[in-house]
């Protein structure tokens, strides 16, 4: 049987000008997944200063990014780091309902 | 008026806050005045010169049209910090404008010249 899904986490801030990712990958408990929206869509990116540190997350964790966000600031079809789930806005709010709760990292 | 050399040092991603419409109305608006305007963009405001950008869809406001007019403004001078590219896998064929890469200790140099530094 599954384990029932636990944190959503989400995060909205670039990790080269904040240390909200990095601070919220460290609190990443069994089960949790992370949802990389707005600005947090950055990390995303492949052959970054990040992109080791979010592949290394994508082993043990569901990674989404939200693909309006990627559109929006010229990084849609760019390669991803590895196991990153594209989503949209109706699956952001299907994970946040499936989840049992939302961490929202400002 | 007497006219000084300004260096706009641009670190702001363009939609995580206004930071970076306000530096391009700043360095306009002392273009306009007739001073001798340099743009620097380093850290996450590299992120603001990226091709196919669609803040359209955010419905925020669109800075490429304005950056493809720089030379309107008589503003020629446009300097990306080549380590800050690298360090979020962008090169300079990813960027919207042709640009002059420089190093951060040539930047820094500038930084030391020029007679007027503005950054955010």
């Amino acid at each position: 049987m599954n384990t029932p899904p636990g944190v959503l986490h989400t995060v909205n801030k670039s990790p080269f000008a904040s240390a909200s990712l990095e601070s919220c990958l460290r609190h990443l408990s069994e089960g949790a997944s992370l949802l990389l929206i707005e600005d947090g869509v950055y990390a995303a990116l492949t052959g970054s200063a990040f992109s080791e540190r979010l592949a290394t997350a994508a082993r043990q964790h569901a990674l989404y990014v939200l693909g309006p966000d990627l559109e929006a600031r010229g990084l849609a079809g760019r390669p991803l780091v590895d196991g990153l789930q594209i989503v949209d806005y109706q699956d952001f709010v299907r994970l946040a309902a499936e989840h049992a709760t939302v961490h929202a990292w400002f | 008026m007497a006219s000084k050399r300004f260096l706009f040092v641009n670190r702001k991603a363009p939609f995580g806050s206004g930071q970076a419409g306000e530096m391009l109305d700043a360095a306009l608006i002392a273009a306009s005045f007739d001073q001798h305007v340099h743009l620097a963009f380093l850290d996450d405001g590299v992120f603001q010169l990226i091709k196919h950008q669609r803040p359209d869809t955010l419905e925020q406001r669109d800075f490429a049209s304005t950056f493809l007019d720089l030379a309107e403004y008589d503003i020629d001078h446009v300097w990306v910090e080549r380590d800050s590219l690298a360090e979020r896998g962008l090169t300079e064929t990813d960027l919207l404008i042709p640009v002059t890469l420089v190093d951060r200790a040539t930047l820094s140099r500038m930084m030391a010249d020029i007679d007027v530094v503005i950054s955010a």
